[in-house]
Protein backbone atom coordinates (compact mmCIF):
# COMPACT_ATOMS: atom_id res chain seq x y z
CA UNK A 1 0.00 0.00 0.00
CA UNK A 2 2.91 2.45 1.17
CA UNK A 3 4.31 1.46 -2.56
CA UNK A 4 1.17 2.29 -4.42
CA UNK A 5 0.78 5.95 -2.05
CA UNK A 6 4.57 6.66 -2.97
CA UNK A 7 3.71 6.41 -7.02
CA UNK A 8 0.79 8.29 -6.32
CA UNK A 9 2.70 11.07 -4.91
CA UNK A 10 5.41 10.73 -7.62
CA UNK A 11 2.98 10.77 -10.40
CA UNK A 12 1.43 13.93 -9.02
CA UNK A 13 4.57 15.93 -8.94
CA UNK A 14 5.79 14.65 -12.38
CA UNK A 15 2.38 15.57 -13.81
CA UNK A 16 2.79 19.07 -12.20
CA UNK A 17 5.94 19.30 -13.24
CA UNK A 18 5.75 18.21 -17.11
CA UNK A 19 2.58 20.33 -17.35
CA UNK A 20 5.23 23.31 -16.35
CA UNK A 21 7.35 22.08 -19.34
CA UNK A 22 4.73 23.53 -21.47
CA UNK A 23 5.97 27.12 -20.66
CA UNK A 24 9.86 26.14 -21.38
CA UNK A 25 8.61 25.19 -24.80
CA UNK A 26 7.58 28.61 -26.22
CA UNK A 27 10.95 31.32 -25.57
CA UNK A 28 8.42 34.28 -25.68
CA UNK A 29 6.69 32.37 -21.90
CA UNK A 30 10.33 32.20 -20.68
CA UNK A 31 9.96 35.81 -19.18
CA UNK A 32 6.76 35.73 -17.56
CA UNK A 33 7.57 32.42 -15.73
CA UNK A 34 8.71 34.39 -12.59
CA UNK A 35 5.56 36.02 -12.77
CA UNK A 36 3.40 33.29 -13.32
CA UNK A 37 5.08 31.57 -10.06
CA UNK A 38 4.53 34.56 -7.93
CA UNK A 39 0.92 34.42 -8.87
CA UNK A 40 0.68 30.86 -7.95
CA UNK A 41 2.38 31.49 -4.40
CA UNK A 42 0.83 34.65 -3.98
CA UNK A 43 -2.98 33.18 -4.73
CA UNK A 44 -2.14 30.51 -2.05
CA UNK A 45 -0.41 32.53 0.52
CA UNK A 46 -3.28 35.05 0.22
CA UNK A 47 -6.02 33.00 0.58
CA UNK A 48 -4.12 30.84 3.37
CA UNK A 49 -2.37 33.78 5.36
CA UNK A 50 -4.76 36.50 4.32
CA UNK A 51 -8.12 36.13 3.31
CA UNK A 52 -8.56 33.56 5.79
CA UNK A 53 -7.18 35.33 9.01
CA UNK A 54 -9.52 38.22 8.12
CA UNK A 55 -12.93 36.71 7.98
CA UNK A 56 -12.07 34.71 10.40
CA UNK A 57 -11.25 37.81 12.44
CA UNK A 58 -14.59 39.12 10.90
CA UNK A 59 -16.45 36.35 12.40
CA UNK A 60 -14.90 36.72 15.62
CA UNK A 61 -15.57 39.94 15.92
CA UNK A 62 -19.68 38.84 15.48
CA UNK A 63 -19.36 37.92 19.16
CA UNK A 64 -19.07 41.44 20.26
CA UNK A 65 -22.84 42.20 18.67
CA UNK A 66 -25.82 43.34 21.14
CA UNK A 67 -27.45 40.37 22.80
CA UNK A 68 -30.73 40.42 21.26
CA UNK A 69 -34.21 38.34 21.55
CA UNK A 70 -33.68 37.37 17.99
CA UNK A 71 -29.51 36.43 17.55
CA UNK A 72 -28.61 39.39 15.27
CA UNK A 73 -25.08 37.43 14.46
CA UNK A 74 -26.77 35.93 10.96
CA UNK A 75 -28.29 38.50 9.91
CA UNK A 76 -25.06 40.89 10.14
CA UNK A 77 -23.41 37.68 9.22
CA UNK A 78 -24.96 36.59 5.55
CA UNK A 79 -25.12 40.32 4.32
CA UNK A 80 -21.40 40.60 4.89
CA UNK A 81 -20.54 37.24 2.87
CA UNK A 82 -22.81 38.29 0.49
CA UNK A 83 -21.20 41.59 0.00
CA UNK A 84 -17.37 39.76 0.48
CA UNK A 85 -18.34 37.16 -1.96
CA UNK A 86 -19.19 39.57 -4.67
CA UNK A 87 -17.02 42.03 -3.93
CA UNK A 88 -14.01 39.37 -4.73
CA UNK A 89 -15.41 37.33 -7.56
CA UNK A 90 -16.47 41.01 -9.81
CA UNK A 91 -13.62 43.43 -8.23
CA UNK A 92 -12.15 44.41 -11.60
CA UNK A 93 -15.33 46.23 -12.40
CA UNK A 94 -16.13 47.36 -9.31
CA UNK A 95 -12.90 49.15 -8.44
CA UNK A 96 -12.61 50.01 -12.61
CA UNK A 97 -9.51 47.77 -13.08
CA UNK A 98 -8.48 46.81 -16.57
CA UNK A 99 -10.86 49.81 -18.36
CA UNK A 100 -8.49 50.30 -21.51
CA UNK A 101 -8.98 46.80 -22.11
CA UNK A 102 -12.78 46.72 -21.28
CA UNK A 103 -13.62 49.55 -24.06
CA UNK A 104 -11.63 48.11 -26.70
CA UNK A 105 -13.21 44.71 -26.23
CA UNK A 106 -16.75 46.01 -25.37
CA UNK A 107 -17.19 50.05 -26.03
CA UNK A 108 -18.49 50.35 -22.61
CA UNK A 109 -16.82 51.61 -19.51
CA UNK A 110 -17.01 49.91 -16.18
CA UNK A 111 -18.54 53.08 -14.98
CA UNK A 112 -22.06 51.58 -13.34
CA UNK A 113 -20.41 48.79 -11.53
CA UNK A 114 -19.52 50.13 -8.21
CA UNK A 115 -22.53 51.83 -7.72
CA UNK A 116 -24.78 48.42 -8.91
CA UNK A 117 -22.89 46.77 -6.17
CA UNK A 118 -23.60 49.15 -3.37
CA UNK A 119 -27.10 48.93 -4.25
CA UNK A 120 -26.66 45.27 -4.40
CA UNK A 121 -25.20 45.67 -0.83
CA UNK A 122 -27.35 47.23 0.21
CA UNK A 123 -30.36 45.11 -0.80
CA UNK A 124 -28.96 42.38 0.78
CA UNK A 125 -28.68 44.49 4.48
CA UNK A 126 -32.00 45.45 4.03
CA UNK A 127 -33.75 41.91 3.47
CA UNK A 128 -31.39 40.52 6.04
CA UNK A 129 -32.28 43.64 8.61
CA UNK A 130 -36.40 43.18 7.48
CA UNK A 131 -36.49 39.79 8.18
CA UNK A 132 -35.09 39.75 11.61
CA UNK A 133 -37.49 43.06 12.44
CA UNK A 134 -40.64 40.10 11.15
CA UNK A 135 -38.89 37.35 13.52
CA UNK A 136 -38.80 39.75 16.37
CA UNK A 137 -42.28 40.93 15.82
CA UNK A 138 -43.36 37.39 15.39
CA UNK A 139 -41.38 36.27 18.60
CA UNK A 140 -43.00 39.57 20.73
CA UNK A 141 -46.24 38.20 19.68
CA UNK A 142 -45.75 34.47 20.41
CA UNK A 143 -44.28 36.00 23.95
CA UNK A 144 -46.87 38.33 24.32
CA UNK B 1 22.83 40.67 22.74
CA UNK B 2 21.52 38.10 20.35
CA UNK B 3 21.02 35.96 22.73
CA UNK B 4 18.59 38.00 24.72
CA UNK B 5 16.43 38.66 21.68
CA UNK B 6 16.17 34.96 20.66
CA UNK B 7 15.40 34.43 24.54
CA UNK B 8 12.55 36.97 24.42
CA UNK B 9 11.13 35.79 20.78
CA UNK B 10 10.97 32.33 22.23
CA UNK B 11 9.19 34.00 25.40
CA UNK B 12 6.83 35.50 23.05
CA UNK B 13 6.21 32.41 21.18
CA UNK B 14 3.55 29.90 22.07
CA UNK B 15 5.56 26.75 24.06
CA UNK B 16 5.51 23.32 21.75
CA UNK B 17 3.47 22.94 18.93
CA UNK B 18 1.53 26.44 17.61
CA UNK B 19 -1.93 26.30 19.14
CA UNK B 20 -4.88 27.97 17.48
CA UNK B 21 -8.24 27.39 19.40
CA UNK B 22 -10.55 26.36 16.37
CA UNK B 23 -14.20 27.04 17.89
CA UNK B 24 -16.88 26.37 14.89
CA UNK B 25 -18.60 23.62 16.47
CA UNK B 26 -20.27 22.25 12.89
CA UNK B 27 -16.09 21.87 11.36
CA UNK B 28 -15.60 18.04 11.09
CA UNK B 29 -15.75 15.18 8.98
CA UNK B 30 -19.37 15.18 7.68
CA UNK B 31 -18.96 19.08 6.40
CA UNK B 32 -16.18 18.69 4.35
CA UNK B 33 -17.55 15.52 3.06
CA UNK B 34 -20.42 17.09 2.05
CA UNK B 35 -18.28 20.03 -0.16
CA UNK B 36 -16.04 17.34 -1.44
CA UNK B 37 -19.06 15.50 -2.66
CA UNK B 38 -20.41 18.41 -4.64
CA UNK B 39 -16.82 19.42 -6.28
CA UNK B 40 -15.98 15.53 -6.68
CA UNK B 41 -19.17 15.96 -9.03
CA UNK B 42 -18.80 19.48 -10.45
CA UNK B 43 -14.87 19.86 -11.16
CA UNK B 44 -14.50 17.62 -13.85
CA UNK B 45 -16.83 19.42 -16.06
CA UNK B 46 -14.95 22.46 -15.85
CA UNK B 47 -11.70 20.52 -16.35
CA UNK B 48 -13.41 18.66 -19.40
CA UNK B 49 -15.33 22.12 -20.92
CA UNK B 50 -11.88 23.98 -20.06
CA UNK B 51 -10.27 21.39 -22.14
CA UNK B 52 -12.47 21.03 -24.73
CA UNK B 53 -12.50 24.56 -25.17
CA UNK B 54 -8.11 24.18 -26.28
CA UNK B 55 -9.40 21.73 -29.15
CA UNK B 56 -12.07 23.85 -30.13
CA UNK B 57 -9.63 26.09 -31.02
CA UNK B 58 -8.34 24.03 -33.73
CA UNK B 59 -4.88 24.84 -35.29
CA UNK B 60 -5.19 27.82 -33.63
CA UNK B 61 -5.06 26.60 -30.06
CA UNK B 62 -3.04 28.45 -27.19
CA UNK B 63 -0.39 27.37 -25.67
CA UNK B 64 0.03 25.51 -29.81
CA UNK B 65 2.82 23.26 -28.24
CA UNK B 66 0.91 21.63 -24.63
CA UNK B 67 3.59 18.60 -24.96
CA UNK B 68 1.01 15.77 -25.32
CA UNK B 69 -1.00 17.33 -22.15
CA UNK B 70 -4.04 17.40 -23.93
CA UNK B 71 -8.31 15.51 -25.32
CA UNK B 72 -7.58 13.99 -28.33
CA UNK B 73 -7.69 16.05 -31.32
CA UNK B 74 -10.52 16.43 -32.90
CA UNK B 75 -12.41 18.63 -35.89
CA UNK B 76 -14.52 20.56 -33.25
CA UNK B 77 -18.05 20.11 -34.91
CA UNK B 78 -20.53 22.42 -36.47
CA UNK B 79 -23.75 20.66 -35.24
CA UNK B 80 -25.36 21.32 -32.70
CA UNK B 81 -24.61 25.36 -33.83
CA UNK B 82 -24.44 25.81 -29.80
CA UNK B 83 -22.28 23.46 -28.76
CA UNK B 84 -18.94 25.97 -27.81
CA UNK B 85 -21.56 28.38 -26.87
CA UNK B 86 -22.83 25.44 -24.16
CA UNK B 87 -19.31 23.84 -23.39
CA UNK B 88 -18.18 27.42 -22.62
CA UNK B 89 -21.04 28.66 -20.86
CA UNK B 90 -20.30 25.93 -18.51
CA UNK B 91 -16.67 26.17 -18.09
CA UNK B 92 -16.96 30.00 -16.84
CA UNK B 93 -20.34 29.83 -15.41
CA UNK B 94 -19.75 26.38 -13.21
CA UNK B 95 -16.14 27.80 -12.32
CA UNK B 96 -17.59 30.90 -11.07
CA UNK B 97 -21.08 29.27 -9.14
CA UNK B 98 -18.19 27.15 -7.22
CA UNK B 99 -15.73 29.80 -6.08
CA UNK B 100 -17.90 29.58 -2.80
CA UNK B 101 -18.30 25.96 -2.70
CA UNK B 102 -14.11 25.79 -3.13
CA UNK B 103 -14.00 29.27 -0.34
CA UNK B 104 -15.86 26.97 2.28
CA UNK B 105 -14.50 23.77 1.37
CA UNK B 106 -10.76 25.01 2.38
CA UNK B 107 -12.59 26.99 5.54
CA UNK B 108 -13.89 23.31 6.22
CA UNK B 109 -10.23 21.69 6.33
CA UNK B 110 -7.99 24.69 7.65
CA UNK B 111 -6.93 23.55 10.89
CA UNK B 112 -4.92 20.83 8.66
CA UNK B 113 -2.74 23.88 7.76
CA UNK B 114 -1.21 24.83 10.64
CA UNK B 115 -1.43 21.23 12.04
CA UNK B 116 2.10 20.03 13.19
CA UNK B 117 4.01 18.31 10.41
CA UNK B 118 3.73 14.89 10.72
CA UNK B 119 7.13 12.53 10.81
CA UNK B 120 6.52 10.05 8.13
CA UNK B 121 7.87 10.83 5.12
CA UNK B 122 4.88 9.67 2.86
CA UNK B 123 2.95 11.48 4.90
CA UNK B 124 4.72 14.89 4.39
CA UNK B 125 5.12 13.97 0.94
CA UNK B 126 1.36 13.79 0.36
CA UNK B 127 0.70 16.87 2.26
CA UNK B 128 3.16 18.95 0.40
CA UNK B 129 1.13 17.64 -2.75
CA UNK B 130 -1.58 20.04 -1.76
CA UNK B 131 0.35 23.04 -2.78
CA UNK B 132 -0.65 21.54 -6.24
CA UNK B 133 -3.92 20.99 -5.65
CA UNK B 134 -5.02 24.26 -3.55
CA UNK B 135 -2.70 26.90 -5.12
CA UNK B 136 -3.79 25.39 -8.75
CA UNK B 137 -7.33 26.13 -7.96
CA UNK B 138 -6.86 29.60 -6.63
CA UNK B 139 -4.97 30.06 -9.51
CA UNK B 140 -7.30 28.87 -12.07
CA UNK B 141 -9.94 31.09 -10.12
CA UNK B 142 -8.08 34.44 -9.77
CA UNK B 143 -6.54 33.98 -13.43
CA UNK B 144 -10.03 32.99 -15.13
CA UNK B 145 -12.03 35.45 -13.12
CA UNK B 146 -9.80 38.46 -13.97
CA UNK B 147 -9.78 37.03 -18.04
CA UNK B 148 -13.08 37.34 -18.02
CA UNK B 149 -13.23 40.71 -16.52
CA UNK B 150 -10.27 41.72 -18.99
CA UNK B 151 -8.42 42.73 -15.98
CA UNK B 152 -4.79 41.81 -17.12
CA UNK B 153 -3.44 42.91 -14.42
CA UNK B 154 -0.57 39.88 -14.00
CA UNK B 155 0.47 40.66 -17.39
CA UNK B 156 1.34 37.00 -18.58
CA UNK B 157 -0.35 35.00 -20.81
CA UNK B 158 -3.34 34.00 -19.62
CA UNK B 159 -4.22 31.43 -22.09
CA UNK B 160 -0.54 29.49 -20.90
CA UNK B 161 -0.98 30.09 -17.46
CA UNK B 162 -4.38 29.13 -17.22
CA UNK B 163 -3.67 26.15 -19.30
CA UNK B 164 -0.49 24.99 -17.32
CA UNK B 165 -2.24 25.79 -13.96
CA UNK B 166 -5.36 23.52 -14.97
CA UNK B 167 -2.98 20.79 -15.65
CA UNK B 168 -0.70 22.04 -12.19
CA UNK B 169 -4.15 21.39 -10.80
CA UNK B 170 -5.04 17.95 -12.52
CA UNK B 171 -2.72 16.37 -10.92
CA UNK B 172 -3.27 17.36 -7.20
CA UNK B 173 -7.04 16.78 -7.71
CA UNK B 174 -6.50 13.36 -8.93
CA UNK B 175 -3.83 12.38 -6.28
CA UNK B 176 -6.53 14.07 -3.59
CA UNK B 177 -9.56 12.13 -5.14
CA UNK B 178 -7.92 8.68 -4.90
CA UNK B 179 -5.91 9.41 -1.29
CA UNK B 180 -9.43 10.89 0.13
CA UNK B 181 -12.61 9.20 -1.71
CA UNK B 182 -12.35 6.57 1.12
CA UNK B 183 -12.46 9.18 4.06
CA UNK B 184 -15.46 11.49 1.83
CA UNK B 185 -17.73 8.08 2.00
CA UNK B 186 -16.82 7.08 5.61
CA UNK B 187 -17.70 10.97 6.55
CA UNK B 188 -20.87 10.92 3.94
CA UNK B 189 -22.01 7.84 6.04
CA UNK B 190 -21.02 8.97 9.65
CA UNK B 191 -24.48 11.04 9.87
CA UNK B 192 -27.78 11.11 7.48
CA UNK B 193 -27.78 13.86 5.04
CA UNK B 194 -31.64 13.69 5.53
CA UNK B 195 -31.67 13.92 9.55
CA UNK B 196 -29.21 16.73 9.07
CA UNK B 197 -31.87 18.59 6.43
CA UNK B 198 -34.10 18.37 9.92
CA UNK B 199 -31.58 19.27 12.35
CA UNK B 200 -32.49 22.98 13.82
CA UNK B 201 -30.32 25.44 15.41
CA UNK B 202 -30.22 24.58 18.75
CA UNK B 203 -29.86 20.45 18.31
CA UNK B 204 -26.39 20.99 16.43
CA UNK B 205 -24.06 19.14 18.22
CA UNK B 206 -20.70 18.91 17.43
CA UNK B 207 -19.41 15.55 15.21
CA UNK B 208 -17.99 12.62 17.79
CA UNK B 209 -14.47 13.71 18.58
CA UNK B 210 -11.91 13.04 15.65
CA UNK B 211 -10.18 14.89 12.88
CA UNK B 212 -10.90 18.46 11.95
CA UNK B 213 -13.58 18.44 15.08
CA UNK B 214 -12.53 21.70 17.05
CA UNK B 215 -12.36 19.81 20.89
CA UNK B 216 -13.54 23.29 22.87
CA UNK B 217 -15.97 24.46 20.31
CA UNK B 218 -18.06 27.64 20.71
CA UNK B 219 -21.81 27.44 21.17
CA UNK B 220 -23.59 27.32 17.76
CA UNK B 221 -24.70 30.20 15.86
CA UNK B 222 -25.15 28.04 12.85
CA UNK B 223 -26.38 24.86 12.25
CA UNK B 224 -25.09 22.20 9.31
CA UNK B 225 -28.12 22.97 7.35
CA UNK B 226 -27.81 26.65 7.67
CA UNK B 227 -24.29 26.10 6.73
CA UNK B 228 -24.79 24.09 3.46
CA UNK B 229 -27.64 26.74 2.73
CA UNK B 230 -25.11 29.82 2.81
CA UNK B 231 -22.62 28.16 0.34
CA UNK B 232 -25.71 27.40 -1.68
CA UNK B 233 -26.87 30.57 -1.54
CA UNK B 234 -23.55 32.31 -2.39
CA UNK B 235 -23.30 29.86 -5.71
CA UNK B 236 -27.63 30.78 -6.05
CA UNK B 237 -26.16 34.31 -6.10
CA UNK B 238 -23.45 33.95 -8.56
CA UNK B 239 -25.65 31.86 -10.58
CA UNK B 240 -28.18 34.48 -11.18
CA UNK B 241 -25.56 37.58 -11.22
CA UNK B 242 -23.73 35.72 -14.09
CA UNK B 243 -26.59 33.66 -16.35
CA UNK B 244 -27.11 36.90 -18.25
CA UNK B 245 -23.79 36.27 -19.39
CA UNK B 246 -25.51 33.70 -22.03
CA UNK B 247 -29.19 33.80 -21.53
CA UNK B 248 -30.21 36.60 -24.08
CA UNK B 249 -33.29 37.45 -21.97
CA UNK B 250 -31.87 37.59 -18.91
CA UNK B 251 -28.73 39.82 -20.41
CA UNK B 252 -29.09 42.89 -18.00
CA UNK B 253 -28.82 40.46 -14.96
CA UNK B 254 -24.92 39.87 -15.35
CA UNK B 255 -25.30 43.31 -13.04
CA UNK B 256 -21.43 43.11 -12.03
CA UNK B 257 -19.99 41.44 -15.55
CA UNK B 258 -18.80 43.69 -18.38
CA UNK B 259 -21.53 41.31 -21.16
CA UNK B 260 -24.25 42.53 -19.12
CA UNK B 261 -24.03 45.87 -20.39
CA UNK B 262 -24.69 46.75 -24.05
CA UNK B 263 -25.24 49.66 -26.00
CA UNK B 264 -28.66 50.38 -26.48
CA UNK B 265 -30.11 48.44 -30.08
CA UNK B 266 -26.58 46.66 -30.18
CA UNK B 267 -25.45 43.17 -29.25
CA UNK B 268 -21.80 42.71 -27.46
CA UNK B 269 -18.70 43.10 -29.47
CA UNK B 270 -15.43 41.52 -28.31
CA UNK B 271 -13.22 43.71 -30.01
CA UNK B 272 -14.60 47.57 -31.11
CA UNK B 273 -13.76 48.83 -34.97
CA UNK B 274 -11.72 51.90 -32.87
CA UNK B 275 -9.55 49.04 -30.56
CA UNK B 276 -8.28 47.18 -34.08
CA UNK B 277 -6.58 50.16 -35.24
CA UNK B 278 -8.01 49.98 -38.90
CA UNK B 279 -7.94 52.57 -41.29
CA UNK B 280 -11.21 53.49 -42.03
CA UNK B 281 -10.27 53.72 -45.50
CA UNK B 282 -9.36 50.18 -45.63
CA UNK B 283 -12.66 49.01 -45.20
CA UNK B 284 -14.38 51.66 -47.06
CA UNK B 285 -14.66 52.06 -51.03
CA UNK B 286 -11.64 50.32 -51.88
CA UNK B 287 -12.25 47.35 -49.85
CA UNK B 288 -12.23 44.08 -51.82
CA UNK B 289 -12.51 40.35 -50.85
CA UNK B 290 -9.42 38.46 -52.02
CA UNK B 291 -10.08 34.73 -52.84
CA UNK B 292 -6.69 33.81 -54.43
CA UNK B 293 -6.60 35.37 -57.86
CA UNK B 294 -10.66 36.37 -57.59
CA UNK B 295 -11.49 39.89 -55.69
CA UNK B 296 -14.81 40.86 -54.98
CA UNK B 297 -16.27 44.48 -53.93
CA UNK B 298 -19.06 44.46 -51.22
CA UNK B 299 -21.79 44.98 -53.92
CA UNK B 300 -20.71 41.57 -56.01
CA UNK B 301 -20.70 39.79 -52.80
CA UNK B 302 -23.75 41.40 -52.05
CA UNK B 303 -25.47 40.42 -55.63
CA UNK B 304 -24.29 36.88 -55.08
CA UNK B 305 -27.35 34.08 -53.53
CA UNK B 306 -27.50 35.41 -49.77
CA UNK B 307 -28.23 32.74 -46.66
CA UNK B 308 -29.79 33.65 -43.81
CA UNK B 309 -29.15 31.62 -40.17
CA UNK B 310 -29.38 32.41 -36.83
CA UNK B 311 -25.87 31.48 -34.98
CA UNK B 312 -24.60 32.70 -31.49
CA UNK B 313 -21.55 34.35 -31.27
CA UNK B 314 -19.62 32.97 -27.83
CA UNK B 315 -16.38 33.94 -26.58
CA UNK B 316 -14.00 32.42 -24.57
CA UNK B 317 -15.05 34.59 -21.57
CA UNK B 318 -18.17 32.64 -21.36
CA UNK B 319 -20.71 35.14 -22.80
CA UNK B 320 -22.79 34.32 -25.91
CA UNK B 321 -25.57 36.02 -28.15
CA UNK B 322 -27.46 34.32 -30.41
CA UNK B 323 -27.96 36.80 -33.59
CA UNK B 324 -29.61 36.05 -37.83
CA UNK B 325 -27.12 36.58 -39.75
CA UNK B 326 -27.03 37.00 -44.07
CA UNK B 327 -24.30 36.73 -46.18
CA UNK B 328 -22.78 34.27 -48.77
CA UNK B 329 -22.24 31.02 -48.06
CA UNK B 330 -18.25 29.72 -47.26
CA UNK B 331 -19.19 27.14 -49.52
CA UNK B 332 -20.34 28.92 -52.53
CA UNK B 333 -17.00 31.35 -52.16
CA UNK B 334 -15.33 28.36 -52.08
CA UNK B 335 -16.42 27.12 -55.37
CA UNK B 336 -16.21 30.51 -57.08
CA UNK B 337 -12.59 30.07 -56.26
CA UNK B 338 -12.27 27.55 -58.08
CA UNK B 339 -12.00 24.76 -54.86
CA UNK B 340 -15.13 23.40 -54.49
CA UNK B 341 -14.12 20.48 -51.96
CA UNK B 342 -11.67 22.57 -49.99
CA UNK B 343 -9.86 21.09 -47.03
CA UNK B 344 -9.52 23.90 -45.13
CA UNK B 345 -9.28 27.88 -45.36
CA UNK B 346 -7.00 30.35 -43.88
CA UNK B 347 -9.33 33.70 -43.16
CA UNK B 348 -6.99 37.09 -43.03
CA UNK B 349 -8.53 40.13 -41.51
CA UNK B 350 -7.58 43.66 -42.69
CA UNK B 351 -6.57 44.34 -38.91
CA UNK B 352 -2.84 43.02 -37.72
CA UNK B 353 -2.49 41.35 -34.59
CA UNK B 354 -2.32 37.61 -33.19
CA UNK B 355 -6.44 37.28 -33.62
CA UNK B 356 -6.38 38.58 -37.23
CA UNK B 357 -6.14 35.28 -38.86
CA UNK B 358 -8.34 31.73 -38.34
CA UNK B 359 -8.23 28.50 -39.38
CA UNK B 360 -11.34 26.54 -40.61
CA UNK B 361 -11.70 22.62 -41.28
CA UNK B 362 -13.20 21.45 -44.05
CA UNK B 363 -16.49 20.78 -42.41
CA UNK B 364 -16.11 24.13 -41.20
CA UNK B 365 -15.96 25.74 -44.49
CA UNK B 366 -18.60 23.53 -45.95
CA UNK B 367 -21.67 23.87 -43.23
CA UNK B 368 -24.62 25.36 -45.27
CA UNK B 369 -24.60 27.71 -42.23
CA UNK B 370 -21.34 28.94 -42.37
CA UNK B 371 -21.39 32.41 -44.03
CA UNK B 372 -19.27 35.58 -44.87
CA UNK B 373 -21.95 37.21 -43.23
CA UNK B 374 -22.75 40.85 -45.03
CA UNK B 375 -25.98 42.28 -43.14
CA UNK B 376 -27.11 41.19 -39.08
CA UNK B 377 -30.46 41.54 -37.95
CA UNK B 378 -31.54 42.80 -41.61
CA UNK B 379 -28.94 45.79 -41.86
CA UNK B 380 -25.61 46.32 -42.45
CA UNK B 381 -22.98 45.21 -40.36
CA UNK B 382 -21.54 48.07 -38.46
CA UNK B 383 -17.76 49.07 -38.50
CA UNK B 384 -17.78 47.57 -35.01
CA UNK B 385 -19.35 43.95 -35.61
CA UNK B 386 -17.15 43.69 -38.84
CA UNK B 387 -18.21 45.83 -41.64
CA UNK B 388 -17.79 45.26 -44.88
CA UNK B 389 -17.63 41.44 -44.14
CA UNK B 390 -17.25 38.66 -41.25
CA UNK B 391 -17.12 35.18 -40.95
CA UNK B 392 -20.06 33.15 -38.60
CA UNK B 393 -19.72 29.67 -38.56
CA UNK B 394 -21.79 27.24 -36.14
CA UNK B 395 -20.15 26.49 -32.80
CA UNK B 396 -16.80 28.46 -34.13
CA UNK B 397 -15.62 30.36 -31.30
CA UNK B 398 -16.14 33.60 -31.59
CA UNK B 399 -12.79 34.61 -31.73
CA UNK B 400 -12.07 32.31 -34.83
CA UNK B 401 -15.33 34.58 -36.77
CA UNK B 402 -13.18 36.88 -38.07
CA UNK B 403 -14.24 40.51 -38.55
CA UNK B 404 -12.78 42.85 -41.27
CA UNK B 405 -12.23 40.14 -43.55
CA UNK B 406 -9.36 40.95 -46.63
CA UNK B 407 -8.95 37.28 -47.50
CA UNK B 408 -9.56 33.55 -47.72
CA UNK B 409 -7.63 31.32 -48.96
CA UNK B 410 -9.29 28.16 -49.43
CA UNK B 411 -7.14 25.04 -49.21
CA UNK B 412 -7.37 22.59 -52.73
Amino acid sequence: MTAVRWVGVLGCVALGGYAATILLRDPTLHSSIPWMLAWFAGALLLHDLVLFPLYAAADRALALLPATRVPLVNHVRLPLLGAGLTLLVYLPGIIRQGEPVVLGASGLDQGPFLARWLWLVLAMTAVSALVWAVRVTRRSAADG
Amino acid sequence: MLTGIRRRVRAALPSGPMRIRWRSPIRGPWLTSVLGFVLLCALPVVIVTGLLDWVAYGSGAIPSDVAGLHLPRFDWPTRPAWLFRLTQGLHVGLGIVLVPVVLAKLWSVIPKLFARPDRNLLKLAERATLVLLVGGILFEIVTGLLNIQYDYVFGFSFYAAHYVGAWVFIAGFVLHVALKLPTMVRGLRSRSFRNELRTPLAETRPEPPGELVAPEPDPATMSRRGALAVVGGGSLLLAALTVGQTVDSLRPTALLLPRGRTAPGDFPVNRTFAASGIDAQAVGGVWRLGLGNVRFTRDELLALPQHTAALPIACVEGWSIQQTWTGVRLRDLAALAGTPAPTGALVRSVEDGPFARASLTAGQVLHPDSLLALRVNGADLTPDHGYPARVIVPALPGVHCTKWVRTIEFAA
